[in-house]
């Protein structure tokens, strides 16, 4: 293999591609193919939802399945619980799916599946995924606030205790920072999923390269990339689940602002 | 200068909010191990403020990521 064509594209593992043959899919005149996004966003959804129907025995005495259900379950009941109030046991559906949505994507896309030919697809490493994920909150926070306190939510720009000759300034940045809410969300996720993929295809391109080039590079570089890869990779799991925590916990502090004002 | 390096050198000096980055997110979290060992007892009431200062404190370096990437692959 020549060195230019050993080079690894970083970015390659993010393109999407049709699947199937259904690149002449159209829907309205639009170009709609069944694409690797979309399957492995499929593949997430079964598994999602293989992983709570084995937990749905109500047994009294929960077996290993249903516990580890259970303990997420749980684990999203006490989030809510503890950043809304009582008022929060509604959202419990809401958050526990987007949660368990976002950390199966975030897991799936690390399996190292490339080993028997298939090549997982993080799909949250795509803005318009996470976009639309955060806009979905963004509207709930909206509507469950303007529902609940009318035109007095726009009270949320004016802090309890703002100074009087404040009241130019306070209002305009708290907007700006209410705006931003849907854009950071979704940023986040995305470029963190998104650097931790580009980091471990660098890392690799690094391995290949200096292994091509002989035994005393393989060794001095080629080896300490390689031990980094396999830190990373640890490094990349613990992402993934905090990266999905932090999205639902984000989520459930808007609420709690559309929730109860402050 | 070229433009094409300009752009690589824009793109490892934004690398330099990267690291500030990493400086901040370790801020957050030893701060909270030093005063969670000092009160064992509420440490697990302020975990969702950790998560709160974290993600506040990485997502400025990911913003210096983007604009790395942004540097490299889209200007």
């Amino acid at each position: 293999m020549a060195a230019e064509q050993g080079k690894v594209d970083p970015m390659h593992q993010f393109a999407i591609e049709p699947l199937f043959g259904t690149d002449h899919w159209q829907i309205a005149g639009y170009h709609i193919p069944f694409t690797n996004s979309a399957l492995w966003m499929a593949i997430t959804v079964v598994a999602l939802f293989v992983f709570v129907w084995g937990g749905l025995k109500r047994d009294l005495v929960p077996g290993r399945w249903q516990m580890a259900v259970e303990s997420m379950t749980g684990f999203i009941d006490n989030l809510l619980a503890a950043n809304i109030g009582p008022a929060g046991k509604k959202y419990v559906p809401y958050i526990f799916s987007l949660f368990m949505f976002i950390l199966f994507a975030n897991v799936l896309g690390l399996l190292p599946l490339g080993l028997v030919g298939v090549h997982p697809f993080t799909f949250t490493s795509h803005f318009s995924v996470t976009g639309v994920l955060a806009i979905m909150s963004f509207a709930i926070v909206l509507i469950v606030g303007f529902s609940r306190h009318g035109l007095h939510f726009f009270s949320l720009f004016v802090p309890h205790g703002t100074p009087i000759w404040l009241l130019w300034l306070i209002p305009v940045i708290e907007l700006i920072s209410f705006l931003v809410r849907p854009f950071s969300l979704a940023l986040r996720l995305f470029v963190a999923m998104m650097a931790g993929h580009v980091l471990l295809e660098v890392l690799s391109s690094f391995v290949i390269t200096s292994a091509n080039s002989g035994v005393l590079w393989g060794s001095v570089v080629g080896i300490p990339s390689f031990l980094l890869m396999i830190a990373i990779c640890a490094l990349e799991i613990l992402v993934a689940g905090i990266q999905a925590y932090v999205f639902a916990l984000l989520t459930s502090l808007y609420l709690n602002d559309a929730e109860n004002l402050h | 200068m070229e433009p094409a390096s300009a752009k690589l050198i824009g793109a490892g000096l934004a690398a330099i909010g990267a690291g500030m980055a990493a400086i901040g997110v370790g801020n957050v979290f030893g701060s909270f191990l030093e005063s969670a060992l000092r009160n064992p007892g509420a440490a697990d009431g302020q975990q969702g403020r950790l998560f709160i200062g974290f993600a506040a404190a990485e997502l400025l370096g990911l913003l210096s990521f983007v604009v790395a990437m942004i540097l490299i692959f889209v200007a």
